[in-house]
């Protein structure tokens, strides 16, 4: 099984800063963005268990490469990382060309994308990418693993009564959850091996993507405006004692509708 | 000069930290209150390789040098001093198997070590002999292709958890032999020799979960394969692993002094009095101040001593007496500062500090006391005139 995960290197949660161009400012670190290490996760175990590879490909600044370094820590075979100054700027659009190419030039069985990123939460790159390619496309899995005679994939989609069971032949494109399992630490020996690792650095010309089709200049989408959220309104702490209390905040609450 | 950690060392020691502060910090005060032997932080460091370090890559070690070794020790004793101990002892208990042991022997017993399947001790210590080590007692004597060792070992640490101890006995009785520094030998001793066992357990001040007990040894019988290096070799040994292994307990006391500098400006920047943080009043921004400056001298001058003894200076006896006299000192007087920044909340077990500063203490004592550290600096500064 020969699995593709895409990697977002997101600016360090809790670090996170515009930019004076609006734009998310991506010079204070970077790390993997976190759904995407729980769709590490269930590829390295998915190919632990059944053979074969991963391979993490990601889009960003030069700095995104130490974003791969943990999830090569962690065991994945190897990584690409599309790099290319006029790449700044590009939307979701032109990222899931970007990313498109760049498949189409790895074998694969399936491509794993994490539901939203820390930074920007638009979501429509994995769908995107999966109609770019033409793929199948299996989105919030809660859980993934191979039908039963090795050539599909299911996955479960939590809903609110329960899951639902997708399945889809394999190449496909799944949208995995933080339910699929917490990302494992890497150990100190998968840190060391994972330095020899390749890292394979994509150029637009390697790609054989014009540097005029992509980037801010083209962008379909803008930022118009952004502020930070108002100061909230101060809290209501109750501090009598638990049988007072539990009484206040249920009174809080049921006249709020929320129970 | 300067020491300028590497990439591959930079990405341990963050790994270990990260691992630290997730998986070993909350465990921390329940390993301090039930001095229990953390098996599951054994289990833990031997699932992420850690214990892994300090062994050849042959033997499935990761062939991690001394620095790099004393950059783990640091960051698990920033939150559990015992924990850290568990990475140093994994060092000292294997050195003289390291310094002086064949490679069969390597092959022998290094791979359960570095899997930590198999924990070591070092067994020096007697009741008599502490820091007079000439003084051991214990002592070999030959039956056949084997040694029956007879006499009892104290404060060793883990000696009650480990598998294989590096036992430190006589095996000469001659003056000129005493003289000569000739009259002792070590042994790998393994945990299920008959005549060997564990005895009494201590009640400590601090490191309260790293197990340390008296070991006896009534006739032991151990094979003359279990010998490492010389008939005779012993104090040699002994004194070359101490170079190596000073460096680990500096290691734990800059991390104890780290951890604690980082309680007290957490503290200090939520604590108001007087209408404002208490880091804001100066006499306590002062008290931050020296804490964070001297726990990075003393890790400036444990980071110069791994590179010097790995290295192979001729001074590295010094280099690592002074580390570790450095740290211990600089551990316990920053503890004890951390407690004062957080006043009444320091002093009991709300907070961690107060733990801090028991562990701190062992830092002074144990592999050699402050004032066989300074001896040893003090006798080559007189012999190099500086």
């Amino acid at each position: 099984m020969r699995i593709v995960v895409l990697v977002k290197a997101v600016p360090i949660v809790g670090n996170e800063r515009l930019g004076d161009d609006r734009r998310v400012d991506r010079a204070n670190g970077l790390e993997a963005n976190g759904n995407d290490e729980y769709t590490m996760e269930a590829a390295l175990k998915l190919t632990e268990a059944h053979g074969g590879e991963v391979t993490l490909l990601t889009m960003g600044p030069a700095a995104a490469a130490e974003a791969l370094r943990k999830g090569l820590a962690m065991g994945a075979a190897r990584a690409v990382h599309v790099s290319d100054p006029a790449l700044a700027g590009s939307d979701a659009r032109t990222t899931a060309t970007v990313l498109a190419a760049a498949i189409r030039r790895l074998e694969y069985d399936l491509v794993f994308a994490g539901a939203d990123t820390s930074d920007g939460l638009g979501g429509v790159v994995a769908p995107w990418l999966a109609a770019l390619l033409g793929l199948p496309y299996l989105s919030y899995g809660s859980r993934i693993e191979p039908g039963p005679d090795g050539t599909t994939i299911q996955v479960r989609r939590l809903g609110a009564r329960g899951y639902d069971l997708l399945e889809a032949p394999m190449p496909a494109l799944v949208m995995g959850t933080q339910v699929l399992g917490e990302p494992r630490y890497p150990s100190l020996r998968g840190i060391m091996q994972a330095r020899t690792k390749e890292i394979a650095t994509w150029s637009l010309a390697d790609l054989g993507i014009p540097a005029e089709t992509v980037g801010a200049g083209v962008a379909g989408s803008r930022v118009t405006s952004t502020a930070l959220p108002p100061p909230r309104a101060g809290a209501t702490v109750v501090r009598e004692a638990p049988d007072v209390a539990v009484a206040r905040v249920i009174d809080f609450l049921a006249a709020r509708r929320l129970i | 000069m300067t020491v300028r950690l590497t990439p591959d060392q930079v990405a341990l020691r963050d790994a270990v930290r990260e691992l630290a502060d997730a998986k070993i910090a909350p465990r921390a005060a329940d390993i301090d209150t039930s001095g229990e032997f953390p098996w599951d932080v054994v289990k833990l460091l031997a699932d992420h390789d850690v214990l892994a370090l300090p062994f050849p890559v042959v033997d499935g070690g990761l062939g991690g040098d001394l620095l790099t070794v004393c950059l783990a020790i640091e960051q698990i004793s920033r939150v559990c001093a015992t924990s850290g101990l568990i990475v140093a002892i994994q060092e000292l208990g294997s050195l003289p198997l390291m310094l002086a042991g064949t490679p069969e022997q390597h092959r022998r017993w290094f791979p359960d070590m570095a899997a930590g399947r198999a924990l070591p001790a070092f067994a020096l210590t007697e009741a008599a002999a502490g820091s007079d080590v000439a003084e051991i007692r214990t002592k070999a004597t030959r039956d056949g292709d084997a040694w029956r060792l007879d006499g009892a070992k104290r404060f060793i640490t883990q000696g009650s958890v480990a598998n294989l101890v590096a036992v430190f006995v006589r095996t000469d009785e001659s003056p000129e032999a005493r003289r000569s520094r000739r009259h002792l030998s070590c042994f790998i001793v393994e945990r299920d020799t008959p005549g060997f066992s564990a005895g009494k357990v201590e009640h400590k001040m601090g490191i309260r979960g790293s197990p340390t007990a008296e070991l006896h040894f009534d006739g032991a019988r151990v094979p003359d394969a279990n010998r490492i290096g010389e008939v005779g070799e012993g104090f040699s040994i002994a004194m070359r692993t101490l170079d190596r292994s000073r460096p680990g307990i500096a290691a734990q006391a800059v991390g104890i002094a780290q951890g604690a500098t980082e309680v007290a400006a957490k503290y200090a920047a939520e604590r108001r009095q007087f209408g404002r943080p208490i880091g804001d009043h100066q006499m306590i921004t002062a008290m931050l101040a020296d804490m964070a400056t001297r726990t990075e001298a003393a890790r400036q001058l444990l980071y110069t001593a791994c590179d010097e003894v790995t290295a192979g200076s001729p001074t590295a006896s010094r280099w690592s007496a002074m580390c570790k006299l450095m740290a211990g000192d600089t551990a316990m007087a920053v503890t004890t500062d951390a407690v004062q920044v957080l006043g009444g909340y320091g002093y009991v077990t709300d907070y961690p500090v107060e733990r801090m500063m028991r562990d701190a203490k062992i830092t002074q004592l144990y592999e050699g006391t402050q004032q066989i550290q300074r001896l040893v600096v003090g006798r080559d500064v007189l012999a190099r005139g500086g």
